[in-house]
């Protein structure tokens, strides 16, 4: 990253994506090239050999996933990058990340689909795909970003929740945040925590590698570091052995949730603008955010009260958030670039007091404020 | 004691995960004591050894060898693979793929694993069948014989698979059966040495499934049908391609050597540090 003397750099998404990730230890990237996601690969397959790292162009995302998955098991901190078709057959190996509680991320950069879709058009169209897209109950922890530094930031708090909580951790980014340039400052004095799994420390015989523990989050320990145990995409009891029992398959599946459902409050991140007094509140993330939040200024000037609620993790979903928005304002507005997925999970949680209306976009464009704003006139 | 009782407590998961889940007459035992044997030959440190499979009767084996053991997704265990041997090329990485598992559904994975030359060891147990949902059809099942989803005669053509890693690019490639069981250890011995990709293809019998749809009698009897059936690749060499229709070669198809990726690999991460300090 080329920087200036106030530690100021003109990046795009992508590259902030890489930043963000080579500064939370990243130092595997197995990908597939794909628009609009590319851009990750080629800086990566330049900056990982000069720390040590490894880049390798797998033949499909199937693959780029396994080898991800197989790094991590090594204890080399890893990553892939996609959008949605790559994503689609990555779904398979997501799965098994969950079950074997192996740390990892994927970044899908979503274009418009189905299918082939809209190479390099933008979409939202991935929401629901990365939280029930691979087969069978899972936990998975989603986040969003509608900046460049949110890029850097929010790659870094991926790997961090990866690591913490033994879990795959799904980046969606618009198509427009990836490839849009825009000023970033970062300092290198910057203290950014990152967090490293938490290896075991009791004798290799005493190792119980998917052990019950409070937290939920049993110590990995890294192959060939002297505990030899079995990782299986079977469901398995707590030494890692396949298991056909209810009483080990009911606690372990109950645990792959509570270690997410149990941390909620640190997962969970939103941004509150305007919120307190609003009494229509645009509930938006990714590129949509920026426009609702010039929305929200020009209807304020108009003498309306509108808040913003940003969500920055779309899984588990912001229930308590939002819940509170659903209270305090008459109606809730989300704009969405799909028909509608973040907005189910809104009024599903409307108790009924406010009303929720959608604004849904799927030509292959961005919502703009315009657009946004209309719709709150309409509302008010 | 016995060396094989010696080799049981020492490599297998003995007091954990028996009894196995494989028929009684399987060749998978046959496999297991050769990749065993040869692993013990050759002094690797139990802690430095990775063994990951794919799916079926052969991605169970993994689980009862006391290695650091990797059981993943169908025909996906060489990507697996490959992220561990780049990650850590200090550890010795073994994949066990079945026929269905190796040349079906991870046929892709597998002549790319093959064309990079990463250093992994494949050993791949081909029984012409899908044994453990219950015997259908594989790419190696040959034409005109009889599987659950061939009950009207197999009308495909058999996937040759040690002929498939040689045109793919691997630098060893090995054949043998479960019945020339002392072949088998030494080919293994041979591929684990090996650096660079290399395959050893286990020619197996599936008595349970294969065997009884096609009547081919006991496991025992379909192991005769391999002594009979196997022609040692020396005297292979001087016998026309008419001789050779029903016969299964074995021994060293190709030894030959090539840049291996994780070396190569490494003069990129030097390359790139001059080009990172202009």
């Amino acid at each position: 990253m080329r920087k200036t003397r106030k530690n100021e750099a003109l990046l795009q998404g992508n590259e902030a994506v890489v930043e963000g990730a080579l500064r939370a230890g990243c130092r595997f990237f197995a990908g597939y090239p794909i628009t609009p996601a590319t851009e990750i690969s080629e800086i990566l397959s330049v900056k990982l050999p000069p720390v040590g790292g490894t880049f390798i162009q797998m033949e499909d995302e199937i693959a780029s996933l396994g080898a991800t998955v197989g790094a991590s098991l090594a204890g080399v901190k890893a990553m892939t990058a996609t959008s949605g078709p790559g994503f689609s057959l990555m779904q398979e190996n997501l799965g098994f990340a969950a079950i074997a509680e192996v740390p990892c991320v994927i970044v899908n950069v979503m274009r418009g689909g189905p299918s082939t879709g809209l190479p390099t058009f933008p979409s939202q169209g991935d929401v629901m795909q990365a939280r029930w897209g691979t087969h069978g109950d899972h936990p998975i922890i989603v986040l969003s970003a509608s900046t460049v530094r949110e890029c850097y930031d929010m790659t870094i708090t991926s790997f961090n929740f990866s690591e913490k909580f033994r879990t795959p951790v799904v980046l969606l980014i618009d198509e427009v945040v990836a490839h849009m340039r825009e000023k970033m400052v970062v300092s290198d004095q910057e203290g950014v925590e990152i967090f490293n799994r938490i290896k075991p420390t009791v004798p290799p015989e005493w190792y119980i590698p998917y052990e019950d523990t409070p937290r939920g989050v049993p110590a990995m320990a890294n192959f060939g570091e002297g505990y030899r145990y079995h990782v299986t995409g079977l469901t398995h009891d707590i030494r890692g052995f396949p298991t056909s029992r209810p009483d080990e398959i009911g606690p372990f599946n109950a645990r792959l949730f509570r270690k997410i459902n149990q941390h909620f409050s640190e997962i969970q991140m939103a941004e509150h603008y305007l919120t307190e007094d609003a009494e229509i509140t645009v509930v938006a993330y990714g590129c949509v955010a920026r426009s609702a939040k010039r929305a929200v200024r020009d209807a304020r000037e108009k003498g309306i009260k509108v808040g913003l609620l940003k969500l920055i993790t779309l899984w588990p979903f912001m229930r308590s958030a939002v819940e509170k928005v659903l209270q305090t304002s008459k109606a809730l507005i989300v704009p969405e670039m799909n028909m509608g997925q973040i907005s189910r999970e809104v009024k599903r949680v409307n108790p009924g007091i406010a009303k929720v209306f959608t604004l849904n976009k799927v030509d292959g464009t961005i919502i703009t404020p315009e657009e946004i704003l209309t719709r709150i006139l309409e509302v008010s | 004691m016995p060396e094989v009782t010696k080799l049981i407590h020492k490599y297998l998961r003995h007091d954990k995960k028996f009894p196995h889940v494989w028929c009684p007459g399987c060749g998978i035992g046959i496999m297991l004591g050769a990749l065993i044997r040869a692993i013990d030959r050759i002094g690797y440190d139990k802690d430095e050894v990775v063994l990951v499979s794919g799916i079926g009767c052969s991605g169970r084996l993994p689980v009862y060898v006391d290695f650091n053991t990797l059981h993943t997704t169908h025909g996906r265990a060489l990507t697996f693979a490959t992220g561990v041997k780049l990650a850590k090329p200090s550890l010795k990485v073994i994949v066990i793929m079945g026929d269905g598992d190796a040349v079906a559904i991870g046929g892709n994975h597998f002549i790319h694993a093959a064309r990079r030359n990463i250093d992994v060891s494949a050993i791949i147990l081909n029984n012409s069948i899908y044994g453990m949902t219950g015997g259908q059809y594989s790419p190696t099942t040959p034409y005109g014989m009889r599987s659950t989803t061939t009950v009207y005669s197999n009308i495909e053509q058999a996937f040759k698979i040690s002929e498939l890693a040689v045109t793919a690019g691997a630098v060893f490639v090995g054949r043998g059966t479960v019945y020339h069981a002392k072949l088998l250890d030494s080919l293994m011995e041979k591929a684990f040495l090996k650096q660079g990709f290399s395959v050893v293809e286990v020619i197996a019998h599936c008595h349970t499934q294969y065997g009884r749809q096609n009547r081919l009698g006991s496991a025992v009897e379909m192991m005769e049908w391999q002594r009979d059936h196997a022609i040692p690749v020396e005297k292979a060499a001087a016998l026309k391609p008419e001789e050779l229709k029903d016969k299964t070669v074995i021994g060293v198809l190709v030894d030959k050597d090539l840049p291996v990726y994780q070396n190569e690999y490494e003069k990129i991460r030097e390359r790139s540090q001059v080009t990172a300090g202009r």
